[in-house]
């Protein structure tokens, strides 16, 4: 007999700023501390109505200024910071020993911290203004592409989920992402982490569960602009990249690469803003 | 006001009108009897003022270019290349066989490995001003080339094409010992060898495009130049041989979809770049995600024109026509879809079908043609379906009167009224000079239907209205946006597009990155 009888959490998806089960009612079980949590299995309507809650967020989140963008994801790396316990316990139980994920989620929020500098710089480092050789006024510089589709690496389950996230909204996307059955539980708090922080409903759905429906309907799915797959079934990220070229999809394919990786440099740059914006020239006649 | 009388006829549909289409065909030398309708409703003829050609000396055949030499083909087969304004063949290329893309592939590679990696920065650079100067140096010969290939005027190969060309080569010339500087905080190195695929509108523009940033980077290539027309890029191989580049560092093969296709999956690339249809970048695409290969993408387009009521309308209507019959319409970013505000419709027809009137059709290689030969038949006919159909689809049809010659591959400037969005014309790529006209009534209707597309390689937009102008500019997806202005180019300027108009940039800064490993 329990001495107080705790309150359990239902892990549900979160799409368009709501916490939702599956719409096909369905669930899969992750084993905590001994206890069984019933984790939403997203299914591919649940795909849609993601992506759907995404392109209808993005116009918003899109001509925010740079300056708020950057504002809300200072909040996020805020709201991880406050929740810290919360993260460690969900690392805990997914096996990794205490001090490594104290350590995975000082780098997560340090990653977030990191990216909210750059979401009011990234313009003018990709800018250029262009010397034409006819008298016209001349500029390229970077829009967000759209509805980006992430999936996200098994692990490390938080610093992965972080690092590849926060550049999609950084840039001014929106993101629809994808958790596998191995550790959901991080992707869960990121979650209530995200709804909290001012992020607008819909900027980042999460959805939990197999890929086996999920990946091949988000990577099919034409109104989705880019991909950042980070698969390390092979036959699975093979055939995404081939869906994906229906409607000529940028994609960025990651693999599974060591945990180690996410704690580097290399897996934080200015590039990983680039890889979801396009370059828009404009032209204007001058004094012509 | 005697202006608005002049003799402008839209062509009836149907069969009459067909029949009096080839009456008034002319005669086979294509050069007589182009005359224009003037203000006054009397007819003003031009004298012809062809641009001649004798001194270009075209042998029967033409081989590839592998490793520095011109070999035969390893199939031993050629193909013909014609002019699509007389029909008449120009002269015989090699078609690449798939052990030919082999060897190239090899050649390239050995080149890479052997010479291009281990050259200097500066010299790579020097390498590529050589080019610059002599595509320069042969400018005229060149233009008068591209225009008996391609059929397009020569006042645009000579004046557009051909100097672009040379301006591309001239200004990654200087990128290439500057790379350091371009991306802060990163080591830019080179990929390797990269497979190039390019259309048939712009040749050897399309050429120096592909080939100019990817040696710039250090990088070696195998280019295919497109099936209908091979000439610049053979007689760019032979520049690229006079300035005495390292032999292999630029391969070109010519050759037809097969040959395209065992270039793209051929195991020794380590990059694809393919300008062309959308349908055909999707499966390089799919080929490429398979083998994991890098490729950038710059495929069709369905660019909005959109003209609010504010915009000076004269100008806006030189913008339109520039827009969508420049190179007979056969540019990825023509301005095939005509927004207007409802206020200024009758306008804007009226200036429209006017101007559109006085344009030249004739010969290529005549001074004062404004509007060449289609470049193939295969072309020709997919342009008269897809008007067709517009007209099918009930849509009023504006077109020129001006006669055609009696050779050669010809479609009159064509504009189409009543489209709606859901029309094949204003939905399909035409690549021809046929212009779909339809109409908004406020500035967010306008942007809604403009990016009603699959495509997002261009638009226009033409207001007076500053404030109007740099909102629209940034609510259009579109990776080039022409404001007040149309078809504009420039090396320093990056160009490529949005959603399935591919990704990736050429030109300015922007068009290293898909040359270079960071």
């Amino acid at each position: 007999m329990e001495r107080r009888v705790t309150i359990r959490k239902t892990a549900k998806l979160f799409i368009g700023g709501a916490f939702v089960r599956s719409e096909s009612g369905r669930t899969f079980t992750y084993k905590q501390d001994g206890r069984v949590v019933n984790v939403a299995r997203a299914s591919r309507k649940d795909v849609r109505d993601a992506v759907r809650a995404g392109r209808t967020a993005w116009p918003s989140w899109r001509d925010r200024t740079a300056y708020n963008r950057g504002q809300i994801v200072y909040r996020v790396a805020e709201m991880l910071e406050s929740r810290r316990e919360q993260f460690t316990d969900a690392l805990l139980a997914s096996g990794i020993a205490p001090g490594a994920a104290a350590g995975e989620v000082n780098a997560a929020i340090d990653r977030v911290v990191w990216y909210a500098g750059w979401c009011d710089k990234i313009e003018q480092l990709l800018s250029t203004k262009n010397p034409v050789g006819i008298k016209h006024f001349n500029v390229s510089s970077p829009e967000p592409t759209g509805v980006v589709g992430v999936v996200a690496p098994d692990r490390p389950s938080l610093l992965g989920l972080v690092s590849t996230v926060i550049p999609v909204v950084c840039g001014g996307n929106c993101a629809v992402v994808l958790v596998g059955e191995s550790d959901p539980l991080c992707a869960i708090a990121l979650a209530e982490a995200l709804a909290t922080a001012d992020v607008p409903a819909g900027v980042v759905n999460i959805l939990t569960g197999g890929f086996a429906d999920t990946v091949p309907t988000l990577a099919g799915h034409m109104d989705v602009n880019a991909l950042d797959l980070w698969i390390g079934d092979e036959k699975l990220d093979a055939a995404a990249a081939q869906r994906a070229c229906d409607n000529v999809k940028r994609v960025r394919r990651g693999g599974a690469p060591a945990r180690r990786f996410w704690f580097g440099d290399s897996a934080q740059g200015p590039d990983w803003i680039e890889a979801f914006m396009e370059i828009k020239t404009v032209w204007h006649p001058a004094g012509v | 006001m005697a202006t608005s009388q002049a003799p402008i006829r839209r062509r009836r549909p149907g069969k009459a009108a067909r029949t009096s289409t080839r009456s008034a065909r002319q005669p086979a030398d294509g050069h007589a009897r182009l005359a224009v309708a003037s203000p006054a409703g009397t007819s003003w003829p031009y004298a012809a003022a062809p641009e001649s050609h004798d001194y270009l000396k075209l042998a029967s055949r033409y081989e590839l270019f592998i490793g520095g030499k011109w070999v035969k083909p390893l199939g031993g087969r050629h193909f013909a290349s014609i002019n699509p304004a007389t029909e008449e063949v120009l002269t015989h290329v090699g078609e690449a066989s798939a052990a030919d893309v082999d060897r190239a592939v090899r050649a390239a590679r050995t080149a890479y490995e052997k010479y291009w990696r281990r050259c200097t920065p500066a010299s790579r650079a020097k390498y590529l001003y050589r080019i610059a100067r002599a595509i320069t140096e042969r400018s005229r010969e060149l233009a008068v080339l591209e225009s008996m290939d391609t059929g397009k005027p020569i006042k645009e190969s000579r004046d557009f094409d051909i100097p672009l060309a040379a301006a591309h080569f001239f200004y990654y010339a200087g990128w290439a010992d500057k790379l350091p500087w371009a991306f802060p905080n990163v080591e830019p190195r080179p990929l390797g060898v990269a497979g190039q695929i390019i259309p048939w509108n712009f040749p050897l523009l399309m050429a120096a495009w592909k080939i100019a940033p990817a040696l710039a980077c250090g990088n070696t290539v195998v280019l295919k130049p497109a099936e209908t027309t091979p000439l610049t890029a053979l007689w760019l191989a032979e520049i690229v041989r006079q300035a005495n580049l390292p032999p292999g560092v630029v391969n070109i093969i010519t050759g037809g979809g097969d040959t395209g296709a065992a270039l793209v999956r051929h195991p020794g690339l380590d990059k694809v770049a393919f300008t062309g249809s959308t349908e055909v970048g999707k499966e390089i695409a799919r080929e490429c995600a398979r083998l994991r290969r890098r490729v950038t993408l710059e495929l069709g387009g369905k660019a909005a024109n959109i003209i609010f009521d504010d915009a000076p309308l004269d100008e806006a209507v030189e913008g339109i026509i520039n827009g969508i019959f420049f190179n007979q319409g056969h540019v990825c970013c023509a301005g095939s879809r005509l927004l207007v505000q409802e206020p200024v419709l009758d306008a804007v027809v009226h200036k429209l079908h006017r101007r559109m009137q006085t344009l030249r059709l004739g010969p290529p290689l005549d001074k004062n043609t404004d509007i060449g030969a289609i470049n193939s038949k295969a072309q020709l006919q997919k342009i008269q379906a897809l008007a067709d159909s517009g007209e099918a689809a009930g849509c009023k049809r504006y077109e020129t009167t001006c006669a055609l010659p009696a050779r050669g591959y010809w479609f009159r400037p064509t504009f189409f009224t009543g489209v709606a969005l859901s029309h094949r014309i204003a939905q399909e790529e035409i690549f021809g000079p046929v212009l779909s006209v339809m109409t908004f009534r406020t500035p967010d209707e306008a942007v809604e239907k403009a990016n009603n597309t699959r495509y997002g390689l261009s638009a226009g937009v033409w207001t007076d209205k500053g404030s109007k102008n740099f909102k629209i500019v940034s609510q259009l997806r579109a990776g080039v946006v022409w404001a007040n202005t149309y078809n504009k180019f420039d090396p320093s300027s990056p160009f490529g597009g949005y959603k399935e108009s591919g990704f990736g940039r050429e030109g300015g800064m922007h068009g290293l990155l898909p040359y270079l490993e960071r």
